[in-house]
C-alpha cells in the first residue's frame, strides 16, 4: 500500500469517525455538511433491503432535504430529549473507483434518555458512496440498512 | 366484564377509565372477548401470497396466525400451533413452501388449508408403538380461521358471529377504503415500532381528529392540515369504523386560519422548507381529499396522506406493550414518478415522520401519566363535538374516539 492509499484510509477513518461525533454530539446543523449537494440518504431494514424494497424511514434526495430534516427536529418535530453513541467499525473499501469509494461499514447505536433509560437502539450496515469533493470526502450515497425491523417507540435523530 | 371488576362511568363513552389502559385483567378479557371475539381482524395484502405456497405469520391479537395461498389457490389462514403438542409450525415470518407445512418438533405435516396429512411414525416400528388405531388424522388440523377479503385486503377471525366482512365494514367506510385502494396493490417497504403504551391508546389517537395540527406541528407549520381547513369524519353505525378526511391545503389567504391558531405555539410562520420537492403531490384519487385516515374495529388503520399510502396493524403486546406495524403501498400500475411521490411524502410517516413521529411516543406520555395506583379512580375526558358518536363535518371532535369506546364496551360488557 503506498502512502497515497494510506493517507485515503486515514481520511475515511476520519470522516466515518466525524459523521459519528457530529451526531453524538447534537451538532446537527453540521450533519448535512457530511453529504454532496444532490446526495441520496435512506434509512432501510435489512428484510427490505435485500428484498429490494424502496422504502426509507428516512429518505432524502438532496442536502436540502437534510437541513429541512434537521429543522424540523429543532423547531417543529417533539420527542424527549435524548442522544445517541455510535460505534462504527470495519470500514471496508468495496470498490476502488479513485476519487468515488463504494464503502460498507457496521455501526451500534446505543440511545441514553433523560431518565437514564439506554438501550440498544440501533444496529446495522452503513452502505455508502464517497466522493472526493475538494479537499474532504463526501458521502454521495449512504444507505442504512437497519439488522432490525423495529424501531423502538420513534426515530428523531438521524443514524 | 363483571360489573365489580370496573364501573363505567354514568357520563358514558365521553369518559374512560384510565384503568382500561393499564389492568392485566382487562387485558386479558380483550384478547378473548375483542381478539377472539366477533371482530375482522386484517392479516396481509393479497398481493402479498401471490402464488400458491406463499406464507405468511400474524397475529389475532396475541394469537399466532398463518396466513397461506394454498394448491387451490384460495387463502387460508390458520392458528400456528400445532395440534399435536403446541409447537409453533411456522417459525419465518414470511416464505413459500412446496410441501406443505411440517411442524419441527415431531414432524407432523400439513397442508396450506392448516389438514393434518402426516404423522411421523403413526404406525410405530417394527408392530410397535404408534398412534391407536382410532387416531383420525382429520380430527387434528390446525385450527382454522374464517378468512374473508375486502379490495384487496385479507381479514380474518376465529369467531362463528362475526357477520360477513362487507357487512362488517359496512358502505360508509367501504367505500373510503375502495377510494385508496383502486388498484392491485404492490408493496414499497415495511416497518414496525414498539409502542410502550396500551394498544387502546393509539387506536384512539388515530381516531383522534383534534390532536392533529396541535400535537403535530409540522403539519401546522406548512398549512398541510389544520382544523380551518375543509374535512370531517364519517363514523360507522356500529362506532368502530371510522375515515377522517381532508380537503385540500389551503392556498391564498390564509389570514383568517392563522388569526384561529394564533395562540397556538405550533404555528411557526417563519419556517420554510429549503427543498419543498418532498412534498410534491398529485390529486390521484381525483376528488380533492388530500388526506384520510380510516380504521376498521379494533386494529387496521388505512392511511393516505397525499400520495402516502400504507396499511397499519396494531397489535397487542402485553397490557403496556404495543407494535405497531406499518406497509407502505403504491399500485403496479404506478409510473416512476409517482413511486418517487410515495417514497418521498413516507417522510412525512412511520417511526422518523414528520408527522407521525409524536404518535410514537404520546401514548408512553399518557402510560407513564396513568401510573402510581391513584389514576385508578380516574377517567378521560372526551366531549369535543358533543357526547355523540356519528359522523360530522369538523375534525374539532372527538366523536369517532367516543365510537371506539361504544363499540369496544359492547364488545366486552362494560
Amino acid at each position: 500500500m503506498d502512502l497515497a492509499a494510506v493517507a485515503r484510509r486515514f481520511a475515511l477513518h476520519d470522516l466515518y469517525t466525524a459523521y459519528a461525533a457530529c451526531l453524538d454530539g447534537d451538532a446537527l446543523e453540521a450533519w448535512p455538511e457530511f453529504f454532496t449537494e444532490d446526495c441520496t440518504y435512506r434509512i432501510t431494514s435489512a428484510e427490505d433491503y435485500e428484498a429490494g424494497l424502496p422504502l426509507g424511514l428516512i429518505y432524502a434526495t438532496s442536502k436540502n432535504m437534510l437541513a429541512d430534516r434537521v429543522m424540523a427536529l429543532r423547531e417543529a418535530n417533539i420527542y424527549e430529549p435524548q442522544r445517541y453513541r455510535h460505534l462504527i467499525s470495519g470500514v471496508t473499501i468495496d470498490r476502488d473507483e479513485g476519487d468515488a469509494l463504494e464503502v460498507s461499514a457496521n455501526f451500534l447505536v446505543v440511545r441514553t434518555m433523560q431518565d437514564g433509560d439506554m438501550i440498544l437502539f440501533a444496529a446495522g450496515r452503513y452502505v455508502d458512496r464517497v466522493v472526493r469533493d475538494a479537499a474532504d470526502w463526501k458521502f454521495a450515497r449512504r444507505v442504512v440498512v437497519l439488522d432490525s425491523r423495529r424501531i423502538d417507540t420513534l426515530l428523531a435523530i438521524p443514524l | 366484564m363483571d360489573g365489580e371488576t370496573l364501573s363505567w362511568p354514568k357520563e358514558g363513552n365521553s369518559r374512560v377509565p384510565y384503568r382500561v389502559f393499564a389492568d392485566p385483567d382487562i387485558y386479558g378479557a380483550e384478547l378473548d372477548r375483542v381478539f377472539l371475539g366477533a371482530t375482522w381482524q386484517y392479516l396481509a395484502l393479497a398481493d402479498e401470497l401471490p402464488e400458491p405456497g406463499d406464507y405468511r405469520t400474524t397475529f389475532l391479537g396475541e394469537t399466532p396466525v398463518i396466513v397461506a395461498r394454498g394448491e387451490d389457490g384460495e387463502i387460508h389462514a390458520m392458528v400456528n400451533r400445532c395440534a399435536h403438542r403446541g409447537n409453533l409450525v411456522c417459525l419465518k415470518r414470511r416464505g413459500h413452501t412446496t410441501d406443505g407445512l411440517t411442524c419441527v418438533y415431531h414432524a407432523w405435516r400439513y397442508d396450506l388449508a392448516g389438514n393434518l396429512t402426516s404423522v411421523a411414525f403413526r404406525r410405530g416400528v417394527g408392530g410397535k408403538g404408534g398412534m391407536p388405531d382410532n387416531f383420525r388424522l382429520e380430527d387434528h388440523g390446525l385450527k382454522p380461521l374464517r378468512v374473508d377479503r375486502f379490495a384487496g385486503l385479507v381479514f380474518g377471525t376465529l369467531s362463528p358471529d362475526a357477520p360477513p366482512l362487507a357487512e362488517y365494514i359496512g358502505n360508509l367506510i367501504g367505500s373510503r377504503i375502495g377510494r385508496v385502494i383502486r388498484g392491485r396493490p404492490k408493496v414499497l417497504g415495511t416497518t414496525s415500532q414498539i409502542l410502550h403504551n396500551n394498544w387502546k391508546l393509539y387506536v384512539e389517537n388515530v381516531k383522534d381528529t383534534y390532536h392533529a395540527s396541535l400535537l403535530h406541528t409540522f403539519f401546522t407549520t406548512f398549512r398541510l392540515s389544520r382544523l380551518t381547513t375543509k374535512g370531517g369524519v364519517a363514523i360507522a353505525e356500529t362506532g368502530g369504523h371510522h375515515a377522517s378526511y381532508t380537503y385540500g391545503a389551503e392556498r391564498g389567504d390564509n389570514t383568517a386560519s392563522d388569526k384561529a391558531y394564533a395562540d397556538i405555539p405550533s404555528l411557526h410562520q417563519d419556517y420554510r422548507l429549503q427543498d419543498p420537492r418532498f412534498l410534491d403531490s398529485v390529486d390521484e384519487i381525483g376528488d380533492g381529499v388530500t388526506l384520510q385516515i380510516l380504521s376498521v374495529f379494533p386494529n387496521f388503520v388505512l392511511q393516505q396522506i397525499h400520495n402516502s399510502i400504507a396499511v397499519r396493524l396494531v397489535l397487542p403486546k402485553g397490557p403496556e406493550e404495543t407494535e405497531l406495524q406499518w406497509t407502505f403501498i403504491g399500485f403496479d400500475d404506478d409510473d416512476p414518478a409517482m413511486t418517487e411521490r410515495r417514497l418521498q411524502q413516507a417522510n412525512l410517516v412511520g417511526p422518523a415522520g414528520y408527522v407521525s413521529m409524536e404518535d410514537g411516543a404520546v401514548g408512553g406520555f399518557v402510560q407513564r401519566a396513568i401510573r402510581g395506583g391513584e389514576a385508578d379512580s380516574e377517567c378521560s375526558v372526551l366531549e369535543m363535538g358533543g357526547h355523540e358518536h356519528a359522523s360530522q363535518e369538523t375534525r374539532t371532535t372527538e366523536a369517532s374516539v367516543r365510537g371506539f369506546w361504544h363499540a369496544y364496551r359492547g364488545l366486552m360488557g362494560l
